[in-house]
């Protein structure tokens, strides 16, 4: 028997099925139970020996054809319909996705975490005290008594309230306050940080009635000036993350140190503006007074119930707003207390520009 | 403190730079705010003279000049009528400016005539106020050199001096500072013993030896007054102060030169003794400022028969000042106690360069030589014939003594100094050294000179000498360092505001940092029955009241940001809540506020419309930053009393048992947002940092052990019809504590009302997750579960749907 032609003829309408129905459907029509290709297997059984050796392999290479030839089909149409599907999924990219809100972290906030940060690497921890403060703890512990012309510097707040021991209520107007109680509270050996606001009645365009000071006091046996100048130096260099720092004392009078310092830090002028950095005797640039500062007065150390014959340190008071300007690039100090999210979004930092040493305090622009 | 460089050389021989001597003075203490150098001003100006002048052809009032530069001629166009050949003037040349109006001189046609320069007046030059014509100067004034040196320009130096040196208040004292620190040599102060040639005619006394110990005058008659002369009116001005009359500008020159402060009445103005006492209470005076004072008896002042004529030590009377009539004077030198005039200038608010020098301390030792030059200078300026001098009472000038190691200043100061040269410090500074044998080895007394109020003690020898020595010569020495690395040092409230502080701009907020005080109005809307601390002197009303919340400041910045057109608002501020405290003293309390204002979403090609922010929003960030705080969030009750300042329907406190309260959050209440003036929904919230339980027990890093269940979680369905009113927490929370062993969670994701729903009732739908330990449920453990969740659910009046 000639299978050659219903092979070619099966072979062929599958090559012609054009959908998975169709081609299910011949598949039934060879393959199914009542198929014309199963039909030819069932005559196998009712062929003599002989003959079925001959027809045998032929009827099955037909059917294995058939069914290869299904198969085959089957992929070929599967995959043309996934690759049409797709085809009808595709969408615009360019559209926008949905956007999280991006938030900041205040550059005083940031400063502060910076300052901590260096400090911690030299042992200071971080100390608090009210803003809220007596006129003790502000004033007189610090050795300015009532009549003293320096309370007259500081352009006080006051509150018309009045403590438990009869002390006059005010808003703190330096850090300084802090050194005093955690002196009393924790004693000596000490050194310490304290940041937080300070208030001065002081209003125009480089001064606001709020800003931000930190306070640091280092109190041990053999603390002397060559230490809070080393401090000091230690410090600006780290923040500013430069080597070329230049730090210039100048004698001046504070109540609570004897010897009093005050610091400028040397700038350079390159196109026209400050970058901190380089030794302004030395070329185009100036200097900026950026904190006082000065050896513990022995006064002070007898208020905090420390003896002075034993105890001495150094204390120094650092504008914080300052600093951030002065590194960051701000140019108006009343910005920082407006909440403009515009400003900001603009100087403000991202949650993960978390200051380390190893990583570097500062973040880069 | 102002001074020319002429009156500092007047006492300072030196030939020092006037940079070296601005560098000098920052270094010993005495600040350089400026320095105003004419020479400076006068560059491009130089001495000329005119070899011809022509009539201009066409203009009649100008004239066209020739003039010898020195260097060359130079052709000029010039309006002066006193321009004339042989005229010996000033002229400036192309390049300069011109001091009096910034103009900057360049060669230019003057009505078709090229002019080389300008022919100056005393007035364009600022030299005075005369511009009838150009300037003349003597015929023999050598011709081509630069004005400026003619004119022999005295520059003026500003110096800031601190409140401890009353001594530098004078230009004699920073003479002597110069001088110790090497820049020169001090010239003594001249011992006048002038005696006077009859007794003072007028009783001059004190009454009150505690406010002036002691008051010591003369008369000088026959005076006659008028203009002060031109060195004296240089002086004067250079130094700040406008010449008045020869009398009155001597009690100033001596007060700027020696910081003595000194007054002159005009005699025929008195009547009687004139006394140092105190004010009767409500007597009042008229200062030199035109302005009344009234006095109190806490005031000393200087008065006679009639009445009070001067504020002792702080400012002469009206009545009583010298005019250009007065003949006769009386000159008042005395010294008076520092607090009291510091406190009667406080309570007048009167301040005056005498005040500014009394307060701070005068030298008690000054008064005979001030006296006596102070009778020179005017017997000088205006003749006259000198009393004998009176002296009443003493001013307190017992010597200080400090006992001082100079060891101490290497051991404080940082820095070795061998002791001669601490000992030659001292003395150039006027202190006296002797050496103690008998008390230390090395010990000396150091006697402090009456002039330096300031210095009583061991550190203040020490600043002295390490001051003067150079502050640059203190070189670095590092702290000791612990062992090994740096330990942390953050406190757990420090920790703890840091993290909560990057949460919540990790999650899209803007930290703010907002004033402390607000106006009376917007702190008392959140005050919440807290009595607020409100300032004695704020310095304006909108920062009167300290806050007892963070959202009123946020609130204002949010109505500054939404009306610069910003269209979503995420803000928060942490920081401290000022409250009142025990003993009368504050209670800041740690919170972190924030406010949700504006778009929430923006309108968008997936999304539709603009969605704005909810009661959820703000109880998304509330939860959220609770739980990075490590408070234990799924143990908080949501609570109401939110506060007035809320939306009563849309607000809720977070507590951790019924009284502490963590947070609270919600809608604004729409008064409130009136009140604050700002439009559309806004919700907020504040977290009370200071109300998180701390952990208990010391710090561990090791975490619970990982023990992963080995079977898997199932999960359940159930829906429950309940009272509307119901709160669904309550249901979530009664649903997961059914069964603790089975249930690990219950959560809530249907609340359904409508269709099939009861009216007064609605549908909540959750979802639990059971977890099997030892082995799988079957059935009847599964039935068992159900039946727990659904008699669980029954106490709160939920039915299980069918």
């Amino acid at each position: 028997m000639d299978y050659a032609a219903t092979g070619q003829e099966a072979l062929s309408r599958i090559a012609e099925a054009s959908d998975l129905e169709t081609l299910e459907a011949l598949r039934v029509a060879f393959l199914g139970k009542q198929g014309s290709v199963s039909g030819l297997l069932k005559t196998l059984g009712k062929l003599d020996p002989e003959e079925r050796k001959v027809e045998g392999p032929k009827i099955h290479a037909l059917r294995e054809s058939v069914s290869d030839a299904l198969t085959a089909r089957k992929d070929a149409l599967e995959t043309a319909a996934l690759t049409a599907r797709l085809a009808a999924e595709t969408i615009d990219l360019s559209l926008p996705a949905p956007e999280a809100p991006r938030g900041t972290v205040h550059p005083i906030s940031q400063v502060m975490d910076e300052i901590a940060e260096i400090f911690a690497d030299l042992g200071f921890s971080v100390a608090t005290g009210p803003e809220i403060e007596d006129d003790w703890h502000n004033f007189t512990a610090l050795n300015m008594p009532e009549s003293h012309p320096a309370r007259a510097m500081h352009d006080t707040f006051y509150f018309p309230d009045r403590d438990a021991q009869n002390r006059e209520m005010l808003l703190r107007t330096h850090t300084s306050p802090v050194q005093m109680r955690t002196m009393l509270k924790d004693g000596a050996p000490l050194r310490i940080i304290a940041p937080g606001r300070v208030y001065r009645s002081d209003s125009d365009a480089t001064h606001t009635p709020m800003f931000h000071q930190v306070e640091g006091l280092v109190i041990d046996k053999d603390v002397h000036l060559g230490h809070l100048k080393w401090t000091l130096e230690t410090f600006l260099k780290a923040f500013f993350e430069r080597e070329d720092i230049v730090l210039r004392l100048r004698p001046s009078y504070f109540p609570f140190t004897e010897p009093s310092v005050e610091a400028d830090i040397g700038f350079t002028l390159i196109d026209g503006k400050r970058v901190i950095g380089g030794d302004p005797s030395k070329g185009e640039g100036g200097w900026m007074e950026v904190l006082g500062s000065g050896m513990v007065n022995r006064r002070v150390i007898e208020f905090a119930g420390l003896d002075p014959d034993e105890w001495q340190g150094f204390a120094f008071g650092i504008g914080i707003d300052r600093l951030a300007m002065l590194k960051y690039g701000m140019d108006d100090l009343r910005a920082f207390f407006d909440g403009d999210v515009r400003w900001l979004s603009h100087y403000g930092f991202s949650a993960l520009d978390v200051p380390t040493l190893s990583g570097g305090v500062g973040t880069p622009a | 403190m102002k001074f020319s460089l002429s009156w500092l050389k007047q006492y300072l021989e030196t030939d020092a730079s006037l940079e070296d001597i601005a560098l000098k003075l920052n270094a010993i203490g005495l600040e350089v705010e400026g320095i105003e150098d004419p020479a400076a001003k006068l560059a491009g100006f130089r001495v000329a003279k005119v070899l011809t002048a022509d009539k201009h052809p066409q203009a009649d009032k100008l004239q066209v000049l020739t003039v010898d530069t020195g260097e060359g001629v130079l052709q000029v166009v010039c309006g002066a009528p006193n321009a004339r050949a042989g005229l010996v003037g000033v002229l400036g040349l192309p390049g300069a400016t011109v001091p009096a109006n910034g103009m900057v001189l360049k060669v230019a046609a003057v009505r078709g005539v090229e002019s080389n320069g300008m022919m100056c007046s005393t007035r364009e030059l600022e030299l005075g106020e005369d511009h009838d014509g150009i300037i003349e100067l003597p015929a023999d004034a050598p011709v081509g050199t630069p004005f400026a040196d003619y004119h022999g320009a005295d520059p003026v130096i500003e110096v800031a001096v601190t409140p401890n040196r009353p001594d530098c208040m004078g230009v004699y004292g920073i003479a002597r500072d110069l001088a110790a620190a090497g820049l020169g040599t001090l010239k003594p102060i001249e011992a006048l013993d002038i005696v006077g040639s009859f007794p003072c005619p007028v009783d001059v006394r004190t009454d009150d030896a505690e406010g002036c110990p002691a008051f010591y005058g003369r008369v000088i008659k026959g005076v006659k007054n008028g203009p002060s002369p031109q060195w004296l009116q240089e002086r004067l001005k250079a130094a700040g102060q406008r010449p008045i009359s020869a009398l009155v500008d001597a009690t100033n020159y001596i007060m700027l030169a020696y910081g003595r402060p000194a007054h002159a009445y005009d005699l025929a103005k008195l009547n009687g003794a004139v006394v140092a006492r105190r004010a009767k209470d409500g007597e009042t005076v008229v200062a030199l400022n035109e302005k009344t004072y009234t006095l109190d008896a806490e005031m000393t002042v200087i008065a006679d028969d009639s009445g009070v004529h001067d504020i002792a030590g702080i400012m002469g009377g009206e009545h009583s000042g010298c005019g250009d009539e007065t003949t006769d004077v009386l000159l008042e030198i005395a010294y008076f106690d520092p607090e009291r005039i510091a406190k009667t200038g406080r309570k007048l608010n009167l301040t005056s360069d005498a005040r500014s020098r009394f307060e701070r301390g005068i030298d008690p030792n000054f008064l005979d030589t001030g006296l006596d030059h102070l009778t020179q200078l005017i017997q000088t300026l205006c003749g006259g014939e000198a009393s004998q001098a009176v002296r009443s009472g003493a001013a307190p000038a017992t010597p200080k003594i400090v006992h001082f190691d100079p060891a101490l200043t290497e051991k404080l100061g940082g820095v070795r100094i061998e002791e001669a040269e601490q000992q030659r410090i001292l003395e150039s500074l006027g202190f006296s050294v002797v050496a103690e044998q008998a008390n230390f080895d090395k010990a000396w007394a150091v006697t402090v000179p009456g002039w330096r109020p300031d210095v009583d003690g061991v550190p203040d020898i020490v600043e002295e000498v390490v001051r003067i020595n150079g502050l640059d010569k203190v070189t670095s020495v590092a702290l000791p360092r612990a062992d090994g690395v740096a330990r942390p040092t953050a406190t757990p409230t420090q920790a703890l505001e840091r993290r909560v502080r990057r949460a919540a701009a990790a999650r899209g907020l803007h930290e703010a940092v907002t004033w402390s005080f607000l106006p009376s109005a917007e702190a008392d809307a959140f005050a919440d029955g807290n009595a607020l601390w409100s300032l004695a002197n704020p310095i304006s009303e909108d920062m009167k009241v300290m806050r007892p919340s963070l959202l009123p400041g946020l609130l204002m910045a949010a109505k500054r940001n939404l009306d610069r057109g910003a269209a979503s608002l995420r803000l928060f501020e942490l920081g401290r809540r000022y409250l009142r405290g025990e003993g009368g003293a504050s209670d800041e309390r740690l919170a972190l506020g924030f406010v949700l204002a504006g778009e929430k979403v923006p309108r968008g090609w997936a999304t539709g419309k603009a969605a704005v922010f909810d009661a959820y929003d703000a109880k998304a960030e509330v939860t959220a930053l609770l739980a990075e705080a490590g408070a234990p969030v799924e143990k908080l009750q949501v609570m109401g009393e939110a506060g007035l300042q809320f939306h009563p329907g849309q607000s809720a406190t977070l507590r951790l048992g019924p009284k502490n309260v963590l947070a609270r959050f919600g809608m604004l209440h729409p008064a409130v947002a009136k009140q604050f003036d700002i439009e559309g929904p806004v919700a907020i919230a504040e977290i009370y940092l200071d109300a998180i339980p701390g952990k208990k027990g010391a710090a561990t890093f090791a975490r619970t052990r990982y023990a992963p269940p080995a079977l898997q979680a199932v999960t359940r369905d159930y829906a429950f019809l309940v009272p509307a009113e119901l709160p669904a927490g309550d249901l979530v929370r009664m649903v997961a504590g059914a069964d603790k062993a089975n249930i690990v969670s219950a959560r809530l994701f249907d609340d359904f009302r409508g269709t099939g729903v009861p009216e007064g009732q609605k549908s909540l739908a959750l979802e639990v997750t059971l977890q099997p330990l030892e082995k799988s449920y079957k059935e009847e453990d599964l039935k068992a579960i159900s039946d727990k969740v659904t008699a669980a659910a029954a106490k709160l009046g939920a039915v299980l749907r069918g």
